[in-house]
């Protein structure tokens, strides 16, 4: 199905969602947000373009099999809880960065594992959703 | 003590974990990051079990926040000797997994998925927080529902529904607890839940959340009559995955039931009546229940339930006689039925099945496995000195001078329904002649030396450190003497974890 009203939609969504989520994933340590909602915005947001385009497009896009984000996601995740240790501290301990960085705010280690996070729910959505429609061709 | 690094053990789990699902698909790598990396995780385990032996319990505030209000982690010498124990079947596993496990479950992340179970394991038996100790359990039981699927024939699917809905079940009673818990004491750390239950003074209300916990841990460690999901399930999956279950899932229920009535529920007279005949029933169960297989792992299974008797038995007592017989006991049982399954694996290989009817001729053919099988047999059955004798000593002599007499009789039925379907399963699969008629396929045969190896080291590591736990019976009683004090006593743990 080709609709050119959705063709047109998605273009002009997907920055918008991607933005949208990127954001969430920012805010989400204070305020309502983070990594788990910013990443289901962001697949919906892949998931809209793979309705236009199709799913082989959309992986072109991503240039990556969505499986691949799962152990980079968990990583990243995984490396933040265990940076306390180095320094002397329990694990999970939050560490700050004292400055403040323009646009962001207060850098920390809970912010990289919100980012595992986010990746980690792109791959495992996008896995199962790219898995049930790939089967259908 | 405060040590930053006793959850050292769940986080080379999950690294393996992460490492294996980058090298998707690369089963060699994966080969290699699980047996290099479940011997690291054995290392830190010895450790962490010497470092908790020669100073004491260590505690972790998880995120820095202090007890009672954050999530603590704690290794006493219980949780230390539980994870040096899960290490040791872990490290087994995954050398048997290596060869044992097929390339088209390797190339569905049977590795990794092995691994987060092994972390979720360790985690649940750290943690000092009774809600925490629930999360670990989901994490055992999601990693546990993938690796007893894969692969997908229908029998083992048919093995999944059941193992699922009754640990979801058990799930469910374990939660309500914890939840009418918080209601009662608003505390969810159990060294400070052992201090706050005692001045609730709806002691009913106790008793009744008491049950939720003991049907939670019951369904989990297969006790009557809530048992029967495990033996229709466990002879489903490859045993590589069935021995880790049959080693280690049970027992993670016997350290919830050990660690809860020690700390939160002291038993009661209603409880230890209770929990007593719980036991005599499972014991009995499962003994009869052995009676009857003709099939190798389902014979095992059903001797799980058997013996997970005797230490529910050893809880019912609670004193301290009869908790050093249940923590020796669990000590030997876990690396016991840990070697049963993967003997059950090596004699698929060797013969393509299971069936004790179309078993036969393994002692002529094979004679220096047949004995290193022997041994672990024997240490199952007991006999002295190898590690199922000691346990029972003790709680012979608890049970009787508790004058106990009924457990004393299913404590001796279970252990000659043992003793007779081992010597059973040794004479038709070992001594008979092969059946007449049965086309043998011997996979064993084939297979290049070092995949041999590999396949018997584990059975012969376990066999070892069952052979130790025997000989060096004096060492395991000091561990298992501590461990019961600690569990009688349970101030110092308390004070570890509360600073005060």
């Amino acid at each position: 199905m080709r609709s050119i009203i959705l063709q047109t939609a998605t273009r002009y969504l997907l920055p918008i969602l991607l933005l949208f989520s990127i954001f969430l994933l920012l805010r989400g340590h204070y305020y309502p947000g983070g990594g788990f909602v910013g990443g289901l915005v962001a697949s919906i947001a892949f998931v809209l373009h793979s309705f236009t385009n199709g799913t082989d497009a959309t992986m072109k896009l991503l240039g990556r099999k969505p499986l691949s984000l799962i152990p980079i996601g968990l990583g990243i995740s995984a490396f933040s809880v265990i940076l306390p240790l180095f320094f002397g501290l329990p694990p999970m301990t939050g560490l700050w960065v004292q400055e403040k960085f323009p646009l962001i705010g207060l850098i920390g280690s809970s912010l990289f594992f919100d980012i595992g996070v986010y990746l980690v729910v792109i791959g495992v959505v996008l896995t199962i959703l790219f898995t049930i429609s790939l089967t259908d061709d | 003590m405060t040590g930053n690094h006793i959850l050292a053990s769940v986080f080379i789990h999950l690294f393996i974990a992460i490492f294996q699902l980058i090298a998707w698909r690369k089963t060699v790598t994966q080969r290699i990051l699980s047996v290099g990396g479940a011997l690291v995780g054995l290392i830190i385990a010895i450790v962490l079990f010497q470092q908790v032996y020669l100073h004491g319990t260590y505690t972790l505030n998880a995120a820095n926040w202090a007890a009672p209000f954050g999530i603590v982690f704690a290794a006493d010498l219980l949780s230390a000797t539980m994870v040096l124990l899960t290490s040791i079947a872990g490290f087994a596993v995954s050398i048997f997994s290596s060869t044992g496990i097929s390339r088209q479950r390797m190339l569905y992340g049977y590795f990794p998925i092995f691994h987060f179970l092994l972390m979720g394991l360790n985690g649940a038996f750290l943690t000092g927080d009774i809600f925490n100790l629930y999360v670990w359990f989901e994490v055992i039981i999601i990693s546990s529902f993938v690796l007893m699927t894969l692969g997908g024939r229908k029998q083992q699917l048919e093995g999944a529904v059941k193992y699922m809905a009754m640990n979801i079940l058990a799930s469910m009673f374990f939660l309500t607890g914890i939840g009418i818990l918080y209601g009662i004491t608003g505390s969810l750390n159990m060294a400070d839940l052992s201090t706050k239950i005692q001045e609730v003074e709806n002691r009913s209300l106790v008793g009744i959340t008491s049950v939720f916990f003991i049907l939670g841990f019951g369904i989990k460690s297969a006790v009557f009559p809530l048992y029967f999901w495990l033996p229709s399930s466990y002879h489903t999956p490859p045993s590589a995955v069935a021995a880790t279950f049959g080693g280690l899932l049970t027992k993670v229920g016997i350290y919830a039931m050990l660690r809860v009535n020690s700390l939160i529920f002291i038993p009661d007279d209603f409880t230890r009546k209770l929990l007593m005949t719980i036991a005599v029933l499972t014991i009995l169960t499962g003994a009869f229940g052995a009676l009857i297989k003709t099939s190798v792992r389902r014979l095992f299974s059903y001797l799980i339930v058997c013996h997970i008797g005797f230490m529910v038995g050893g809880i019912a007592m609670f004193t301290k006689v009869a908790l050093i017989g249940t923590v020796f006991y669990l000590i030997h049982d876990i690396m016991v039925k840990t070697n049963m399954f993967l003997i059950a694996g090596l004699i698929r290989q060797l013969r393509g099945t299971m069936s004790m009817e179309k078993l036969g001729g393994l002692y002529r053919e094979y004679p220096k496995i047949s004995l290193l099988i022997a041994i672990v047999l024997f240490s199952l059955v007991g006999i002295p000195p190898l590690s199922g004798f000691w346990p029972k000593i003790y709680l012979f002599r608890e049970s009787f001078s508790q004058h106990q007499y009924v457990y004393i009789a299913a404590l001796i039925t279970g252990s000659l329904a043992t003793l007779y379907v081992i010597a059973k399963m040794w004479a038709e699969a070992f001594w008979k002649e092969t059946p007449q008629g049965i086309a043998v396929e011997d996979q064993f045969a084939p297979l290049p030396v070092y995949r041999k190896i590999l396949l018997v080291l584990p059975i012969g590591i376990l066999g070892v450190v069952s052979v130790y736990i025997g000989i060096n019976a004096e060492t395991i009683i000091q561990v298992a003497d501590r461990i019961a004090n600690e569990l009688i006593d349970t101030s110092s743990y308390i004070k570890a974890v509360l600073k005060n």
